[in-house]
């Protein structure tokens, strides 16, 4: 085909290495985070969770700080008194909205993908679909442990640098205020996974982002609305108290402990991940 | 080759792709034809392991595609060409097909200048026009250097200059000695490009044979006139018991009746030509004839799958 303009015809065979082992989880593993790094949307949403989450927890630690200052003696000793766990919270915060835009991300993660038709590119390069699942989730859940934690500790030192300003902060060596920080980190982690789980059984942004906002956000606005005889039953089990519990937000007699209701919090995400999963390995593309 | 047999695809109450067996030859260029909704893009989506098959098998090179050790390696496909995340990258979208695969990267800057996309690589695709979409579609399917290709309806929307572009592209590609297996509804396109064609209606297979036995066996004989007495040729025709047909500005078309016949009856008649010719039936032609019943039966009912043009939200 000499003749031929197109300079396809000009390319020399045997352009590749010699083929090794099988395409699997690996370059599964670097596929995907080019792709999580090369969209935009992913930077606006880190950057979204990293400045509303540590703004959120900033305004309340100043709120607080205001309220300590004009607060009578008695009160401030009161206020003082539950100062670790307090100011350890309150500069956490702003979690209940961070947990919002992790969760966008997650769903994203996955349902970008369906709302692009980009998901039957990427199935046909690699048509294994466990294994595009799972590299896809471990690469959102590196990225989301890593900016996470960050997220976290830094809310943690800004609400501390702020409330220091009267000597009611916490520090990090307090018991329980680490764990606490960590938490908050996993929590986000958690969240983001969940909604992943929830974007592959719904395969659709706006459906998956929904879903998620509902189990996290709803559910737990609706419990404070449920009759106190109930609520004692009821309350630990809701997705945001049960994860709550490691960051310490959530407190009393009839919650969980940390661990343990971070652990009932893991179940709901593992629960939407294998649903997704069956689902996404189960259906036409 | 791919090897399909007794494949099946049922979408609700419609049976896409209804008891399909044949292969796609080694080093060939073969069509996939049929009109709009006959299971064109179905079946290839099944041979991709994007649809489960309802019933039956389709395997590539005696594999089903999902066992494939590189699939890249060995099929290249372009169902449709919108099916890219638009915010991300020429280079970046090829790079992380790429990854799957463990392809090194500069592959994808090879493929980048094979498509003529260099200049655009760092661009984000929804910028681009159609067919610089469908040459993005291309690079990535040559990513893995495979020796199996597959285009549908890769002509779809373009223009003449891109068009010419996907016919010498798919020469030189089979001339490389790949096997390429293209879909299309536009016959005229298969008569350039075929050695070998499989036409579908309804799911079904019509015909599986080379583009001239295709012709062949597909359409009737006719012959070309130009007479100023078109109405005596068509009486004595008629009553030689073919079938004559105006076509305007002198022309008549015969049918029924070999051009010696006609040619005979005319002189016997005193019946003035003008002209006098066999008429070579086109592929196009010979396709209309073939899946006219196909195309009348099913009018009427929907195929979810195969509507074109595609659309992004074709498959949602």
């Amino acid at each position: 085909m000499a003749t031929t303009t197109v300079p396809v015809s000009s390319a020399p065979r045997a352009v590749l290495p010699a083929a090794r082992g099988r395409a699997g989880f690996g370059g599964a593993v670097r596929s995907e985070l080019t792709k999580i790094r090369s969209v935009r949307s992913t930077w606006w949403s880190l950057i979204a969770l990293v400045v509303i989450t540590i703004g959120i927890g900033a305004l309340f630690c100043f709120g607080h700080l205001q309220n300590f200052s004009q607060a009578p003696a008695d009160v401030q000793a009161h206020m003082r008194a539950q100062s670790i766990r307090q100011a350890t919270e309150m500069s956490l915060f702003g979690l209940i909205l961070g947990q919002l835009v992790i969760a966008v991300l997650g769903a994203l993660t996955i349902t970008s993908e369906y709302s692009t038709g980009m998901i039957r590119t990427s199935l046909t390069v690699l048509p294994r679909r466990g294994v595009t699942f799972a590299a896809k989730a471990v690469v959102f859940t590196a990225v989301a442990l890593v900016v996470g934690l960050v997220t976290s500790f830094a809310s943690y030192f800004v609400g501390q640098a702020i409330l220091s300003g009267q000597h009611i902060n916490s520090t990090i060596g307090q018991p329980g205020v680490l764990r606490a920080v960590i938490g908050g980190g996993l929590f986000l982690a958690v969240c983001g996974l969940l909604s992943y789980g929830l974007g592959a059984v719904l395969r659709h942004t706006a459906g998956a982002i929904t879903a998620a906002i509902g189990l996290l956000f709803v559910a737990y606005v609706l419990s404070g609305f449920l009759p106190s005889s109930w609520a004692e039953h009821i309350d630990k089990w809701i997705p945001f108290n049960a994860g709550g519990a490691v960051w310490e937000n959530v407190s009393g007699a009839s919650m969980f402990h940390p661990w343990t209701g971070f652990a009932v919090f893991c179940g709901y995400a593992a629960v939407a991940l294998i649903a997704g999963l069956i689902l996404f390995r189960r259906r036409d593309a | 080759m791919i090897e399909a047999r007794g494949l099946s695809k049922r979408y609700g109450g419609t049976l896409a792709v209804d008891n399909l067996s044949f292969s796609v030859e080694p080093g060939k260029i073969t069509g996939f034809l049929g009109p709009n909704g006959a299971g064109k893009t179905t079946t290839m989506r099944l041979i991709l392991g994007l649809d489960h098959p309802t019933s039956g098998s389709v395997t590539v090179n005696g594999q089903p595609f999902a066992r494939l050790a590189h699939p890249m390696r060995e099929v290249g496909a372009l169902l449709d060409a919108k099916a890219v995340h638009g915010g991300r990258s020429a280079y970046n979208h090829l790079l992380c097909l790429a990854e799957t695969n463990n392809l090194p990267r500069r592959r994808v800057s090879e493929v980048l200048a094979l498509v003529g996309l260099s200049e655009v690589a760092g661009k984000r695709s929804k910028g681009f026009s159609l067919g610089m979409g469908q040459r993005l579609g291309i690079a990535a399917a040559l990513l893995g250097d495979p020796a199996i290709l597959m285009f549908d309806e890769p002509v779809n929307g373009l223009d003449p200059e891109g068009i010419l572009w996907i016919r010498n592209l798919m020469k030189a590609l089979a001339a490389e000695g790949r096997t390429i297996f293209v879909s299309s509804h536009l016959m005229s396109e298969m008569e350039h490009t075929a050695d070998h064609l499989l036409v579908i209606g309804r799911g079904r297979l019509i015909s599986d044979c080379t583009v001239p036995e295709f012709i062949a066996a597909n359409s009737a004989q006719s012959v070309r006139v130009r007479t100023p007495q078109p109405d005596a040729l068509g009486r004595l025709v008629a009553a030689a018991g073919g079938t004559a047909h105006e076509d305007g500005d002198g022309l008549t078309t015969v049918r029924g009746l070999s051009v010696s016949q006609v040619g005979d009856l005319a002189f016997e008649n005193a019946v003035r030509l003008h002209e006098l010719a066999p008429a070579q039936a086109s592929l196009e032609q010979a396709f209309m004839e073939l899946t006219a019943s196909s195309v009348q039966f099913h009018a009427g009912v929907p195929q979810e799958r195969d509507l074109e043009p595609a659309t992004a939200g074709e498959v949602a």
